[in-house]
């Protein structure tokens, strides 16, 4: 575990959430959340269903407006902004350069009926890259680091399997290497094995591109395997967070307990 | 001829007005499509409902009309568009594409160069160039607001990855003044070099959507394309078989049922005028020779 920690180097944090609230009419959707997120961290926000993860996610990535609260992040120039401050020129800019996200149904982070080549190149093409040649080279090179066979890259991933579809979602985001990457139940859907391996290529390509990822999951299994540091929700509250080995060896609340001891043994 | 129950050219001066605001503005945004109230005309939609509320609004009695459709002045289009801006207007009509000073056009640009004191008009089907890659309106506005038009070069990508050229030949997307991306309405690619530092004034009329947009005299017009897959306007490698012309865009014409068929200008007045020109009087005959009968 002690090769995971990364943020020690790095003085500032990447992202900062203070008090983010939320709510639907009367109902709440998140409450009073504060965290901060390092270059290089995996945090994991767990709870069950409602609980109030995916709004959290959107409050984060500037989907949703916050009812009270903000996120603050900091940019690539080193100057630290209040995203509900940028302007939507902005804002797009950062969604397709320095940010990922990752959709937990593949259709709707993906071109369904454009080629898997055109899928990853879309992001280079955004941001005014103009050589089909080098597009494509870079597709390809994406596609190989995602495990898909680059003799794939002009079929539409309306033709690929749910583990692929995944893979190249997460191809499409990783290509312009953005710092951080939002992941909303990446491994939901797809079955054991397939889970196995697409955890496996995270691991290995959040570690190797030193990517911040806040990771909204109902598994603890997938926290434990990918992510530093956990923040555990319920009713819209953020009820614990810790490095990951301590909530899930030790949990405090009583839920946490409860959500940690309603693992099936393995 | 004048019908007296009419208006000048149809349209009431009120609506004129609200027209030629649009116009102007467009002429002030090069390429940005201008939201206008488009009117009912005698026409059903897609036969030019647009163009003819341009044409009508810009057209004053000194002016010159030509109406053309697919570069024919002779089509049922041309003709009725032609008779019916005749009837209400009673300006002089001409088929001569240089003695024109109003030329409407669906689908094609004449093949002789426009000047300064002429006015190209549009038909246009869909404004949008965006449309068939993101169906939503709200987005495309978006879209277009923030330049952000990497979605079109994700079409030109596909049709490189699949077909191994752009296989894109009409309405190929351009980049007006080096800011909006427009349709240039379905005219073949190979019209798409005469938008570029045109001199004439050029205007697009959608019926339908309610849009007008318009590309000023000498603006930049430029084809979208990749780095090492350059725009090229596409072209029949055929001369022509009436005129002999080799450098104009030609339409293919079946001319009997064992597979016999002849390569013709597309451009009629082109080509008329380039016959009298070179007086090549027996254009079946020379047909034949080339093997198309």
């Amino acid at each position: 575990m002690s090769d995971r920690v990364t943020h020690l180097d790095c003085e500032e944090p990447l992202l900062v959430a203070e008090g983010l609230t939320k709510f639907y009419g009367p109902r709440m959707g998140c409450r009073d959340v504060s965290f901060e997120l390092y270059e290089g961290e995996v945090l994991a926000i767990v709870g069950e269903s409602g609980s109030g993860k995916s709004t959290l996610l959107q409050l984060l990535s500037s989907q949703l407006e916050a009812d009270a609260g903000h996120v603050l992040y900091r940019m690539r120039d080193g100057v630290t902004r209040n995203l509900a401050k940028l302007d939507e020129a902005e804002r797009r800019f950062l969604f397709r350069t320095d940010w990922g996200f990752v959709h937990q149904d593949a259709a709707q982070g993906l071109r369904m009926s454009v080629s898997a080549g055109a899928n990853v190149g879309e992001r280079l093409m955004a941001v005014g890259q103009r050589h089909y040649g080098n597009i494509r080279q870079s597709a390809a090179q994406w596609l190989e680091r995602v495990e898909i066979d680059t003799a794939r890259i002009d079929d539409a991933p309306r033709t690929f399997s749910g583990g692929m579809r995944q893979r190249l979602q997460i191809a499409r985001n990783l290509v312009t290497e953005p710092r951080l990457v939002f992941m909303d139940e990446p491994t939901g859907g797809l079955d054991v094995s397939v889970q196995a391996r697409l955890l496996d290529l995270l691991n290995r390509l959040v570690h190797e591109l030193g990517l911040a990822v806040v990771i909204v999951t109902h598994d603890l299994g997938v926290a434990r395997l990918l992510s530093h540091r956990m923040l555990v929700m319920k009713d819209g509250r953020a009820i614990e967070t810790g490095l990951t080995d301590q909530v899930l060896d030790d949990p405090r609340e009583p839920y946490t307990q409860l959500l940690v001891s309603s693992i099936l043994p393995a | 001829m004048n019908a007296p129950a009419y208006n000048f050219a149809y349209l009431d001066e009120q609506t004129k007005r609200m027209i030629r605001r649009a116009i102007l503005k467009a002429i002030a945004i090069p390429g940005y499509q201008v939201p206008f109230a488009g009117r009912e005309m005698p026409m059903p939609y897609g036969w030019g409902t647009g163009g003819v509320q341009v044409t009508a609004a810009i057209l004053g009695p000194d002016d010159v009309l030509k109406v053309i459709d697919q570069g024919s002045d002779d089509t049922t289009n041309a003709v009725s568009i032609r008779q019916f801006l005749k009837k209400t207007a009673d300006v002089e009509t001409t088929t001569r594409t240089s003695e024109a000073t109003v030329i409407q056009t669906r689908h094609r640009i004449p093949e002789t160069t426009l000047t300064e004191n002429q006015v190209l008009v549009y038909q246009v089907p869909i404004p949008e160039p965006l449309r068939f890659l993101e169906p939503r309106e709200t987005e495309t506005r978006r879209m277009h607001a923030h330049e952000d038009y990497g979605l079109m070069h994700v079409k030109l990508y596909e049709d490189i990855a699949r077909h191994g050229h752009i296989a894109t030949t009409y309405a190929y997307p351009v980049k007006v003044d080096g800011r909006y991306v427009t349709d240039p309405s379905p005219t073949p690619k190979f019209d798409n070099p005469k938008m570029n530092n045109c001199a004439a004034l050029q205007l697009f009329g959608a019926g339908r959507e309610k849009r007008i947009y318009a590309i000023p005299p000498y603006t930049q017009v430029v084809s979208l394309d990749f780095e090492d897959y350059p725009f090229e306007p596409s072209r029949t490698d055929e001369t022509c078989a009436l005129c002999g012309a080799d450098q104009t865009f030609l339409d293919e014409v079946i001319i009997d049922d064992k597979g016999g068929r002849m390569f013709v200008c597309s451009d009629t007045d082109f080509c008329e005028t380039n016959r009298a020109n070179t007086s090549r009087d027996a254009p079946w005959a020379a047909a034949g020779a080339r093997g198309h009968v």
